[in-house]
């Protein structure tokens, strides 16, 4: 048992709670965007809803597991005890205040402002501040994590970081980089604008502040689930990582690249010049070169676990993995949706084609097979697979666990490539109804909602599995000793190699660098021409 | 290190498919000027109203038949909500927004823009094919956000209405 098992539930309880809350929004959503009379369905509860399920997933659900998850990996692979055991519990109440604030606002219908919260849609303060801190909570727990990395270091100057360790201190260096963005949007414009000191607020400064931080957020999500796929899944199948040293160089990769891309979420923005959009659409293509990477040695290292169950020939070393195991299927399955959803991250990145499906419900179909399914449903792997160890019972209504992933995949299928295909037919995303008069244009993408209403279905009937395991194994399941917490070994120790990898200072240097390079100019000239700010609208 | 043969040439393999899509990008971008549609022009909101561009919307069809298009985006609607621009001519949109963030969709075209407070958004298109087109917000912008729209008409040029007045007004 850990010691910092605690902790770790706690966070891991807080981010199931915000994602069962988020589930039950999103299906009401997929059911009112085919046109079905639901009772209470208004405008108002659409938006409401649409606002608390992004807030939800995107921002709580995923921190508060990174954070739990980050926890175990520091204090399992490091093999000892987390340091400043006092501030990552003062950080996790931190963070739940905030949560307590944002959710509050939105339920209470005081913040219909979506999950990307662009000014002058102007929410209650609470909103903003509740947001501060969790980001203000989260840095806590970075900086207790960077902590016991730096003693266990003190400790053992020669050996080679342990590679979840690893994956997760690129995680946190990606997290910092990108919530400066924010916190200077929140901190510096939002709040003192919602309190009313300031009267107006620049809504393209805003903008650049915000996509500073919501391009590389995508990675806070997607690292923690490389580290999943690196250092657990192989193990669960029942092998061993193919690369050790490759696995590092992507999440040095991760580092570097993840931030100064963000102007590619602006390309139809007036305000921001046409060069600094083209810089960063080139620097965002590159980012497809490390999950490019992660595809072939996570399948290779799925090839060894068949193999040393005996397979010999060219395809059947599938047959012999773990299938019925959630902990592996979730994964493998989050792993084939998201080399759909890379593809098209590339057509997104590219401004060509960017102008066609820009703001459609292609972006949601988009997203929902990143975020929503090769973080999340790698996610739900990792609890299937942790949290029986965290609590000593056995998991509990484990037939439901192994259909759950199933579901989960079959759903996504439906309703994102229904999403893509509505979006190329022009629907906007975020839309209550699209009657617009009666328009035939508009009808054509009838269909189209139906198959993501019955996809939204199947998500939905799939999240309470998840959750009905999760609450169940936590209430009832049957106390009994569980295997340890152990990650995958390598095929290969990395030994001296590539340590250049591990100094992770240097990475932030050059990753700094190109941060400036990308925003410093455009910023300062952004801050030396003349603008206009807008005044603000409470909309709900 | 050592990188497995073929991993190492799954590495080259994807290096090659990013340098492809970049040289794709950049070729378009020096063959046939595409570039990432932008314009930095700022506009007072409060002004927007009484603005003599922007107060005036609707559309102006120039001698060489080309048209110029000012839009005002606002809570919740387009004014003009009836737009008819010439088929085959360079039609140049220019819109703002007094209150919140809008989109400005031609729906089922690639004419789509973010409608900003405080700034002036352009871009020029050229329709090849007449009829009605479907206009919409895209972006959030409030309860009335779904009913918020406006069409789009592309006629041959010389227009009905414009032959009989010899253009321009």
């Amino acid at each position: 048992m850990i010691e910092s098992r605690k902790l770790a539930l706690a966070n891991f309880w807080v981010a199931i709670s915000a994602f069962a809350i988020a589930a039950g929004m999103a299906v009401m959503q997929a059911l009112s965007r085919a046109n079905l009379d639901l009772p209470w369905r208004t405008a108002k509860m659409y938006y409401l809803s649409v606002t608390a399920h992004g807030v939800l997933m995107a921002l709580i659900f995923t921190t508060f597991f990174i954070m739990g998850f980050g926890y175990v990996v520091a204090e399992r692979a490091l093999g000892r005890p987390i340091a400043q055991r006092k501030l990552a519990w003062g950080s996790f109440y931190v963070a739940l205040l905030g949560t307590v604030l944002v959710a509050w606002a939105i339920l209470w219908n005081k913040a219909t402002v979506l999950y990307t919260f662009y000014p002058p849609l102007k929410a209650h303060p609470a909103f903003y501040i509740g947001a501060a801190l969790l980001v203000i909570g989260s840095w806590g727990w970075c900086w207790v994590m960077v902590r016991s990395y730096i003693l266990w270091k003190q400790a053992n100057p020669e050996a080679r970081t342990p590679l979840p360790v690893h994956g997760y201190l690129a995680t946190i260096i990606v997290w910092i980089l990108a919530t400066v963005g924010v916190a200077a949007e929140v901190v510096l414009l939002l709040i003192p604008w919602s309190l009313g000191i300031t009267e107006r607020i620049d809504p393209i400064l805003a903008r650049i502040l915000f996509w500073w931080f919501g391009h590389p957020l995508v990675y806070f999500w997607l690292l923690p689930a490389y580290v999943i796929w690196y250092t657990v899944t192989p193990r669960v199948a029942g092998g061993k990582l193919f690369s050790d040293p490759l696995a590092r160089l992507v999440f040095v990769l991760f580092i570097v690249l993840s931030t100064p891309v963000g102007f590619h979420h602006q390309f139809l923005d007036p305000g921001v010049r046409a060069g600094w959009k083209l810089f960063h659409a080139f620097n965002t293509q590159w980012i497809l070169f490390p999950s490019l990477l992660t595809a072939f040695t996570v399948i290779a290292s799925f090839e060894i676990a068949g193999r040393l169950k005996g397979a010999r020939g060219y395809l059947d070393w599938l047959e012999e993995l773990p299938w019925g195991d959630p902990a592996f299927s979730s994964v493998a399955l989050a792993m084939i949706i998201f080399a759909v959803g890379g593809f098209g991250g590339a057509i997104n990145a590219s401004y060509g084609m960017n102008a066609m499906i820009h703001n459609t419900a292609w972006v949601q179909g988009h997203f929902h097979l990143t975020v929503g399914t090769a973080t999340a449903l790698t996610f739900m792997g990792a609890a299937y697979w942790l949290m029986p160890k965290l609590l000593d019972r056995e998991l509990e209504l484990s037939l439901l666990a192994r259909i759950q992933p199933y579901l989960w995949f079959g759903g996504m299928l439906l309703f994102s490539v229904a999403n893509h295909l509505t979006g190329l037919k022009g629907m906007p995303r975020r839309i209550y109804q699209f009657d617009y008069g009666g328009s035939e244009v508009a009808d054509q993408w009838m269909g189209g909602t139906g198959i993501s209403a019955l996809g939204g279905v199947f998500l939905f009937v799939s999240a309470l599995c998840f959750v009905a395991v999760m609450f169940g194994t936590g209430l009832a399941g049957k106390r009994a000793p569980q295997a340890d917490i152990e990650f995958a070994e390598p095929l290969e120790e990395p030994g001296s190699k590539a340590r250049i990898l591990d100094r992770m200072g240097l990475w932030v240097v050059v990753a700094v660098a190109l941060v400036a390079a990308a925003y410093a100019y455009p910023i300062i000239q952004h801050l030396a021409t003349e603008r206009f700010g807008a005044r603000g609208v409470p909309v709900f | 290190m050592n990188v497995d043969f073929y991993e190492k040439i799954w590495m080259w393999a994807a290096a090659g498919i990013i340098i492809v899509f970049l040289v794709s990008i950049g070729a378009t971008f020096v063959g046939q000027a595409i570039q990432p549609p932008s314009h930095v022009e700022m506009i007072d909101p409060d002004n927007v109203r009484t603005d003599a561009e922007f107060g005036q919307p609707g559309v102006t069809i120039h001698e060489d038949g080309s048209a110029t298009v000012v839009v005002q985006a606002f809570m919740f609607a387009f004014l003009p909500n009836e737009i008819r621009v010439p088929r085959g001519r360079p039609v140049t949109f220019r819109l703002t927004s007094p209150d919140v963030i809008h989109g400005f969709q031609i729906v089922q075209t690639n004419g789509n823009t973010m409608v900003v407070p405080g700034y002036v958004s352009q871009f020029t298109t050229t329709f090849s094919r007449a009829g009605e087109y479907l206009v919409v917000c895209n972006e959030y912008c409030g309860l009335g956000h779904h009913v918020m729209s406006a069409k789009l008409i592309v006629e041959e040029f010389p227009t009905s209405t414009e032959a009989g007045m010899g253009g321009g007004r």
